[in-house]
């Protein structure tokens, strides 16, 4: 009996202190809707690539605005997906989605995936073309496996594969929008699919 | 076995002071409402506990004004983080004794 009280002590010490650092409302079902997303966008930037009869998409041209246009859609879409359904679980757990957990979460996801993103521009600005799904792939792995230390330890192994992806990326400049749909699309889709297996119907019952 | 039973110490031997100090274990500091809402106790309850722990120096409390509203901070000590872990291993010891 004594024994069994020690035990759910040690247990809610270890909740305790998970809850308190790091942020577990994170949905997993965001992440395969998000590889979807990021699926369905890369079909759609494929199709306007093979439309066109010429080999380079300027900057000025349509086909580009088109694309910029593709992954906006793709990039606010994923967001709010997240925010929605982690709201949802956050409430189903008795938990505030804006709390110091997600803040400092997001913190940490953001310093890498700004520095990425300006990064990305600047190249962009610079003509530097094959290397921008690189980078954008290496920034937002770097930026996981930060952020992972204040969620789930899941993410952290993603970050890794994520730069690894990227660098391989590097030796193949010209596929960038296929290592694209193979990072944020198959990628999102295994491990949020392993997140949701492992954590949220687990919860759900 | 007597020196694992003098090493469990009475001042955690509640689930509130347990939470209090698991939260500061992690946490380099914690506000009293988000530690009031971690561990779903009331106000009244979590100052009780509070004061326990803070009389054995295991915690210190910070009393400032940001703006005009009062916050409140509680951070462990070293005393405290160090009396906590002697706890837990005492606990992990008598569960694998009695096994």
């Amino acid at each position: 009996m004594e024994d069994q009280r020690y035990i759910d002590q040690l247990k809610d010490i270890r909740n305790i202190m998970d809850r308190s650092s790091r942020f577990l409302s994170l949905s997993g079902l965001s992440g395969v809707l998000a590889g979807i997303y990021a699926i369905c966008g890369a079909i759609a930037v494929h199709c306007i690539i093979q439309q066109r009869s010429y080999l380079y998409v300027t900057l000025e041209s349509k086909e580009f605005f088109q694309i910029v246009v593709i992954a906006f859609a793709v990039i606010v879409l994923s967001i709010s997906t997240a925010v929605i359904l982690s709201a949802k679980k956050a409430k189903k757990r008795g938990e505030k989605i804006w709390n110091k957990s997600s803040q400092r979460m997001l913190i940490n996801l953001f310093i890498p995936l700004t520095t990425g993103g300006v990064f990305g521009i600047l190249l962009l600005k610079e003509e530097h073309y094959g290397l921008i799904a690189p980078v954008t792939l290496i920034f937002y792995g770097l930026a996981l496996v930060n952020a992972s230390k204040y969620t789930f330890e899941t993410l952290r192994s993603l970050g890794i594969v994520f730069v690894v992806l990227g660098l391989i990326n590097t030796g193949f400049p010209g596929y960038g929008l296929y290592f694209w749909a193979l990072g944020f699309g198959v990628l999102h889709i295994l491990y949020g699919t392993i997140m949701y297996l492992k954590f949220d119907r687990k919860q759900a019952d | 076995m007597k020196h694992v039973i003098s090493h469990i110490n009475k001042a955690f031997d509640h689930r509130i002071r347990l939470g209090i100090m698991s939260v500061l274990m992690v946490n380099e500091w914690m506000e009293f409402t988000t530690m009031k809402e971690l561990l779903q106790v009331t106000d009244g309850n979590l100052a009780s506990h509070v004061k326990a722990l803070e009389q054995e120096e295991f915690i210190v409390v910070t009393k400032q004004f940001i703006g005009k509203k009062p916050n409140t901070r509680y951070a462990a000590t070293a005393a405290g983080k160090l009396a906590f872990e002697q706890h837990l291993n005492a606990l992990e010891q008598l569960i694998k004794q009695s096994r």
